[in-house]
């Protein structure tokens, strides 16, 4: 585990020769791979992590986004998960370093979700660059959320439009995981626990009685 | 946990066990209590509780927020080492090339086995369980009755702590006055699942799990466990007092470094070290049962995986408490011969007839629970409530497609979020900003998902056999599976959907999902409960079964039989409980012929 505070990041010419090798992987199969270079092919964690141990993104494997998408990733975060009167902005909670370490991770799931996620950004300067002339980092709250608005509220009339809908469905996903695993997440939606308790009441009546039910437990 | 290199290791024990979890761990408690000197071999590493632990993290403290990966198909925080659907180095095959015949097979190599990890649902079977051909005329009958392993029951219960209640249902037994710890209250969504089982007929119920909601009374239970023996009783009581009560916090699936819940490594093992009488030989990958000229069992025969070395250790008996397929894949192995197919396998049936667990599961989004006022709703880190199957008098008129039952498990509505999105997407679609997490903070908490957990009659088409051509890392032949479900579970599964759908709507709620047809696209796959039983069935005649009533091998009657590899059918009811009941039992058999000079 890394203790230095900067999550744990790698060049793009690095980043590029990973993902060839492990594209290379998936075409040739396990021993496709034999003869070839592939030292520098990211590792999971094991079968046998310390599970117990306290991590951040870039701890297991390096972080890959470039500082473009990066600053893309934070800009768009932040205007799907603002700081509010719920909680803090995405960006204050990690949640773009944990996109990042989703991104980058070498598991099938996450490889497939890179797959939609990074051509989504790319999109995502398109239009923006489309309707402002500027790349989507660049764009005011005001134009940012404009864009969003179009986005899901026009997804099916245009092809471009429903593809970026599709990613920002799959983002948005993405956030809620990283922002509502934080105290501050917790608070804001709701959940209350992780903490160690001499009894366990049950539903406090308030919660009954909205619902409608009595505690049948003595 | 304290293991020994095999170089201090006795010349010879009273009994070697192999597997450290429920069967092995209940079977070391016993036989070490009474004196006898064993020696388990474990085939992945130690582990301690006490250290190794989450009990507290959060999502925004580990790798992708905890969510499951090929490395912990469970989630990062998972209790499971060096284990799940897929074990580095250790492959099994598959018969056919069908998905629906194919088996999954949960593995766990480290000290405690599944004990570490396993949802803490500790159910007895019913009369009608041990006598399922006599029920209903599908199966076969156990050579045991209910009344032959209640007593076994209690002292597992009094020894492990479950908590329940007591409800007189037919073929769910109550446990004796004081046995059972006091249930947890119920949670909202529980309530709320329960009021609706009153429309539909569904009775729910309080839950009996293996987790301490009071303290152990060390005072008075030993006792009651080991009469007359005072060694025992304070080794136990010490043992008990080590260990706390929940605290009403961390999933127990995590395992629990204070001791709150079953776990073999927290429970079983520490008073068997402790009586100085058990060894425990870690990485340690059985390979054989070792045979003499006079077909007794010598020994084991194992991999020491630290050192790629052949090892033996020897025994006046042998326990198999691996797991039913590892245990079913040590016998196939251990030929010679007096065994050329496999020992103790005369009657031909080692690796027959394995069960799992019919599962499936339905999700329901409760408009009712919507925007409620935050609280914790954590409790004991598993289900407090389940309903036991209720629909025998429909099953006798003909009412329903399909024999024997299920029971439904109905977990927590407001577990801690992280990872993954707390709630289902399709209710957040389109949103960003405030209104997203207003969205969030409306439906977290107000989706149910109702699971079934049935019987699965045994039948010819599922079994396990020895691969003849791969083999493991170590060279050790590898099991294949075999597969197939039949109508009876299929219509199990159909029948669970529609009584869910049900409940859900009697909810007021909506089922998030499209009802699927085929009970194909619902049914879990073979051993995706992780309850894999049978494949050394017991039974009254040698000729079809491969142990007697006590779990001793009609063939080899020193080699003995504690996992669910001996179980004759699979009720419902999951198999823990019954596993170190009949590993007690197994082990009071032991130490009778122990004393009369027989083993």
């Amino acid at each position: 585990m890394h203790t230095e505070q900067q999550p744990n990041r790698i060049s793009r010419r690095e980043v590029l020769k990973w993902f060839a090798t492990a594209a290379a992987a998936a075409q040739l199969g396990a021993t496709g791979l034999l003869g070839q270079e592939s030292g520098a092919l990211p590792q999971g964690y094991g079968s046998d992590p310390k599970v117990a141990g306290i991590y951040k993104p870039g701890d297991f494997w390096p972080l890959t986004l470039d500082r473009g998408q990066h600053r893309l990733v934070t800009f768009l975060a932040d205007l799907i998960l603002p700081e509010d009167q719920y909680g803090p902005a995405a960006s204050a909670l990690r949640v773009p370093d944990f996109v990042d370490e989703w991104v980058s991770a070498p598991y099938p799931r996450q490889q497939s979700d890179r797959k939609k996620i990074l051509p989504g950004l790319v999109r995502m300067n398109e239009l923006s660059q489309k309707q402002h002339g500027k790349d989507f980092a660049d764009l005011s709250v005001r134009q940012g959320t404009s864009l969003l608005d179009e986005i899901v509220g026009n997804g099916s009339n245009s092809v471009q439009l429903k593809q970026a809908g599709d990613f920002l469905h799959d983002f948005t996903s993405l956030c809620l995981g990283a922002y509502y695993g934080t105290p501050a997440g917790w608070k804001a939606i709701g959940y209350v626990g992780n903490t160690p308790m001499a009894s366990f009441d049950g539903p406090p009546q308030a919660v009954l009685d909205l619902v409608g039910v009595v505690q049948t437990v003595k | 946990m304290p293991t020994i290199s095999i170089d201090q290791a006795k010349v010879e024990y009273d009994v070697i066990i192999v597997g450290s979890g429920a069967g092995g761990g209940q079977m070391a408690y016993t036989l070490t209590l009474a004196g006898l000197k064993c020696c388990m071999l474990e085939a992945g590493r130690s582990y301690d509780p006490g250290s190794e632990t989450p009990m507290f993290n959060r999502p925004d403290q580990a790798p992708l927020g905890g969510a499951s990966t090929p490395d912990k198909d469970m989630g990062f925080w998972d209790a499971t080492v060096d284990g799940g659907w897929e074990v580095p180095d250790e492959p099994y095959t598959q018969g056919s090339t069908d998905k629906n015949e194919q088996f999954t097979w949960w593995r766990a190599r480290m000290m405690g086995g599944r004990t570490n990890h396993w949802g803490r649902i500790s159910l007895r079977n019913g009369p009608y369980d041990f006598k399922p051909y006599s029920y209903d005329g599908l199966g076969f009958d156990w050579p045991i009755s209910y009344e032959d392993v209640a007593p076994y029951y209690d002292k597992v219960e009094m020894l492990i702590g479950v908590h329940g209640t007591n409800e007189g249902m037919e073929n769910t037994p109550d446990s004796p006055p004081g046995v059972l710890l006091p249930p947890p209250k119920a949670r909202i969504g529980d309530l709320v699942t329960q009021k609706a089982g009153k429309k539909v007929g569904v009775p729910v119920v309080s839950i009996h799990r293996a987790v301490l909601t009071k303290r152990l009374d060390a005072d008075t239970i030993p006792a009651k466990l080991h009469p007359g023996n005072k060694w025992a009783q304070d080794i136990v009581a010490k043992s008990m007092r080590a260990r706390a009560a929940c605290f009403w916090a961390t999933p127990c699936g995590r395992g629990c470094s204070i001791k709150a819940t079953y776990q073999s490594t927290t429970v079983h093992l520490p008073p068997a070290l402790e009586t100085g009488n058990l060894d425990i030989i870690s990485n340690a990958h059985a390979r054989e049962v070792m045979v003499g000229a006079d077909g007794k069992a010598t020994g084991v025969l194992f991999i020491d995986k630290t050192t790629g070395r052949e090892e033996r250790v020897k025994g006046k008996a042998v326990v198999l408490a691996a797991s039913s397929g590892e245990t079913v894949r040590i016998l196939l192995n251990s030929k010679s011969n007096q065994f050329p197919d496999g020992i103790a396998n005369r009657s031909g049936k080692v690796g027959k007839y394995i069960m799992d667990t019919v599962a499936m599961g339905l999700k329901g989004q409760i408009p009712a629970l919507e925007n409620l006022p935050a609280h914790n709703e954590d409790g004991t880190g598993g289900a407090h409530v389940y309903s036991p199957w209720w629909a025998y008098e429909a099953q006798r008129k003909g009412k329903l497609s399909f024999a024997r039952g299920y029971h439904v498990e109905v977990p927590n509505t407001r577990s801690m979020p992280g990872g993954n999105s707390p709630v289902s997407m399709s209710y957040l679609r389109g949103l960003h900003g405030t209104k997203l997490k207003e969205a969030a903070r409306r439906y977290y908490g107000s989706f149910i998902s109702l699971a079934s957990r049935g019987e699965m009659i045994p039948n010819e088409h599922c079994y396990a056999e020895i691969d003849p051509v791969v083999k493991d890392k170590w060279g050790v032949p590898v099991v294949r599976w075999h597969w197939k479900w039949t109508d009876n579970e299929l219509n199990m599964v159909m029948h669970a959907q529609q009584t869910f759908a049900e409940m859900i709507e009697a909810m007021g709620g909506t089922v998030t999902s499209k009802l699927a047809t085929s009970g194909y696209d619902l049914i879990r796959p073979g051993g995706n409960v992780k309850h894999e039983v049978g494949g050394a069935r017991m039974g009254d005649n040698p000729a079809d079964s491969v142990c007697n009533h006590r779990s001793q091998t009609w063939d080899v009657k020193n080699l003995f039989l504690c996992d669910a590899s001996s179980f004759t059918s699979n009720p419902d009811k999951n198999p823990t409980l019954t596993i170190m009941a009949l590993s007690w039992r197994c082990a009071d058999y032991i130490i009778e012929e122990s004393a009369k000079g027989n083993i």
